[in-house]
């Protein structure tokens, strides 16, 4: 009888037990996480929604359009997204404090998609100390990729800026080695990385730059910066310029009866401001531009006509944004990146947690991007976080960027710069 | 004398009652009261228009950061130097403003503040160029029971109160009836015997020194320093919170740090789209309905309310609401020619 009543006795003491360590081993995992409930997931990001950056705050419109639009069809594993998006007027400080905000008051799961080299080295540390996922990132520093180490809760998206730099190396040396290069610059983090990338890409072939010439975001124009690259002598000109001051280069050059071959960086060349520069300074002068494309243009009708991404695109912009303009590459922009998190999301399955999420943002391979071009894979590895890698040089043709030759992937080249 | 004990009693007790973020935000309200307590003694009292302080708060952040940064040293050692260099430079600032007047003045300090972005990426090898210079958390030292946090929260209050009773004492006497004189009618000062260059320069430079300490006070919570930190925006946020504090008194620096701290934030929450739109309207209505800002609002009120005979004010008299308008602010600044 007391043995028996013994052995009872251990065998509720272990089933007890046992209890007791597998709810310690999931249930304060589960509860450990903030920002995720029965049927909620909280996702905070910042954009300059005012000051002198205030055009990119339509990304953070775009991705918020996505998730309304995930949510009215079921959410994600029957979990809705709430998307707080806060105005960071482009300051480091004042991204900070309201990074913050939303970790400590608004206690999000994730931190999405804030905007800008400066702000999101400003709040790095503080994510990465907290543990707090600080996902694909809006600026493409190199940084994102390669400092995952000291860095594990950071991850970029875009390609970034050296890698597209060394694509208009390459072509310069394959298409005209006797070139003699002049490159305008903004002169900031963005400028300097993409100068680095054509150093890189020229290796030997350096002396090629004749001249660079900067500008600063708060210069009225740069039409003498222009005009002292003409003087140099110069026959190829690199714009590695934001669209205001692309569009002013593009039309300088014609005015100034200048020819020289161009190349165009890829954050100025949607189709609007090409229609811009060709309206100011004569359609003729823009034929045969050369620069490198990774997403659709919502621009570009033509060629998206039947896409049944842009299709998609188009009916989340009519619903959620109906007085956006469609045509904004920033919109579409904010769109794809939500697709990945939404997916990155979806991967995680019902069982969320911040470590997990970042387990499988930085194991990803996502074909089916519908906004991102045709063929583009967004592919991350433990030790390769640079998730979009692929372009594909285009060319002006009067109306429309002509994509040629095949996708390149600059990985090999961006791992070289670790 | 009250008030200031209940207002140092709550600076005291706030960390305790409200929640974490909120202590960061604080910090940063110190930083911002500092500063614009240099503008209610340079603007206010003196009738110098600055549109260039954050360019001393860049210099001030940037000394503490390169310091810290480059020769590893303490923040604490940092904050003296940044005072000292921005003094200096402050000094050198008001002798050239000793020959520009109002607006002209104001157009020269915003060059500084314009300017400040791209002279700080030009010298990269010292500042780090446009990507800043990250910099340590702050840490406690040993045997203050205090969280990081906490400890950066008392210590930039210390400073700042500090930096209030400093002014006081110095704005108390003779310097600041001098002061005030050059800005309301500086004939008749000059011919009392006030020397315009010398008050007029000094009261830049210890503007600059509080602008200065307020700058390395931005940039410590922030652990990080780049040219976007300090855009010409910062300069017109604190002038604007200096009006919308009440540029006239002391009260109007902490005032207006509160609401350049939290306008933004608040604005968020009225209208995400246009926080600025809902900036723009409290400035216009606190022009409006309480031209000496927030703490002349404030003054008046508890004389409505409760009427004294004669209670020492703590807003001195304002032109604007007196007899002189904004003329008493340019005829404090026209240039007094020997």
């Amino acid at each position: 009888m007391i043995p028996s009543l013994r052995k009872a006795a251990a065998g509720v003491c272990a089933v007890a037990f046992s209890l007791t360590v597998t709810a310690s081993a999931t249930i304060p995992v589960e509860a450990a996480d903030p920002g995720v409930s029965a049927n909620e997931i909280i996702l905070g990001g910042t954009h300059p929604f005012s000051g002198p950056a205030s055009a990119y705050g339509n990304i953070g419109k775009g991705i918020g359009a996505y998730f309304d639009y995930v949510n009215d069809h079921g959410g994600v594993n029957g979990r809705k997204i709430k998307w707080i998006d806060k105005d960071d007027g482009y300051s480091p400080p004042q991204a900070v404090q309201l990074v913050h905000q939303l970790v400590e008051q608004e206690k999000v799961f994730a931190i999405f998609d804030t905007l800008g080299t400066a702000v999101n080295t400003a709040i790095r540390p503080y994510l990465n100390q907290q543990g707090v996922p600080q996902l694909y990132v809006a600026t493409g520093a190199t940084t994102w990729g390669k400092d995952y180490k000291q860095y594990p809760w950071t991850i970029g998206w875009q390609p970034d800026y050296q890698s597209e730099a060394i694509l208009y190396a390459q072509d310069v040396l394959r298409e005209h080695p006797k070139a003699k290069i002049g490159v305008i610059y903004q002169n900031d983090d963005y400028g300097e990385d993409m100068n680095n990338g054509l150093k890189r890409g020229l290796g030997s072939h350096q002396n090629m730059i004749v001249k660079m010439a900067s500008y600063e975001t708060s210069d009225p124009n740069v039409s003498s910066q222009i005009a002292t690259l003409k003087a140099s002598g110069a026959d190829t000109l690199m714009i590695f310029a934001t669209p205001k001051f692309a569009i002013q280069s593009m039309v300088a050059t014609a005015q100034q009866g200048w020819h020289p071959t161009i190349y165009l960086n890829n954050v100025s060349n949607a189709i609007p401001y090409m229609r811009a520069a060709a309206k100011a300074g004569g359609a003729q002068f823009l034929n045969g531009i050369v620069t490198t494309i990774y997403l659709k243009d919502p621009a570009n009708h033509a060629r998206y006509a039947n896409d049944p991404g842009m299709k998609l695109y188009e009916e989340i912009m009519s619903k959620y944004i109906p007085s956006g303009d469609k045509e904004d590459g920033n919109y579409l922009y904010g769109v794809s990146i939500a697709y990945t998190m939404v997916d990155v999301l979806k991967r995680a399955g019902k069982d969320l947690t911040r470590k997990k999420v970042m387990d499988i943002a930085a194991n990803l391979v996502e074909k089916d991007n519908p906004l991102v071009y045709p063929g583009v894979v967004i592919r991350t590895s433990p030790n390769n976080r640079f998730p979009i890698t692929q372009m594909i040089s285009a060319k002006w043709l009067g109306s429309d960027w002509s994509p040629s030759g095949i996708l390149v992937d600059t990985r090999p080249m961006t791992m070289a710069a670790k | 004398m009250i008030r200031v004990c209940v207002v140092a009693a709550l600076i005291a007790v706030l960390p305790w009652i409200v929640p974490s973020f909120v202590v960061f935000d604080l910090i940063f309200v110190a930083a911002y009261a500092i500063a614009i307590l240099g503008l209610v003694i340079l603007t206010g009292m003196n009738g110098q228009i600055s549109l260039g302080h954050g360019a001393f708060m860049a210099l001030g952040g940037y000394v503490v950061a390169v310091l810290a940064h480059a020769a590893g040293w303490p923040y604490w050692a940092g904050v003296p130097i940044a005072a000292l260099a921005c003094g200096a430079f402050g000094l050198l600032i008001g002798l050239v403003a000793l020959r520009l007047a109002g607006v002209y003045l104001a157009l020269a300090t915003f060059s500084l503040a314009v300017a400040t972005p791209s002279f700080l990426k030009h010298y990269k090898s010292i500042t780090g160029g446009f990507g800043g210079m990250s910099l340590q958390p702050v840490t406690v030292p040993a045997g203050i029971p205090l969280d990081p946090q906490r400890w950066l929260y008392y210590a930039a209050w210390a400073v700042a109160g500090l930096a209030f009773l400093v002014s006081a004492l110095i704005v108390r006497g003779k310097f600041g009836r001098a002061l005030r004189a050059l800005r309301d009618n500086p004939v008749a000062a000059v011919s009392f015997g006030v020397n315009p260059y010398v008050y007029k320069t000094l009261a830049f430079g210890w503007s600059a020194v509080l602008a200065g300490v307020a700058g390395a006070f931005y940039a410590i919570p922030t652990a990080f320093v780049s040219p976007d930190t300090f855009s010409f925006a910062l300069s017109i946020t604190l002038l604007i919170g200096a009006v919308l504090g009440g540029i006239w008194t002391f009260w109007g620096a902490l005032l207006g740090g509160v609401v350049v701290e939290f306008l933004p934030l608040v604005a968020q929450q009225v209208n995400a789209g246009a926080p600025s739109v809902v900036y723009g309207v409290a400035l216009i209505l606190v022009m409006m309905f309480v031209p000496d800002g927030i703490a002349g609002g404030l003054v008046q009120l508890a004389r409505r309310i409760a009427p004294r005979p004669a209670p020492p004010p703590s807003a001195e008299p304002s032109p604007i609401a007196t007899s002189a308008p904004l003329g008493a602010i340019g005829g404090g600044i026209s240039d007094p020619k020997p």
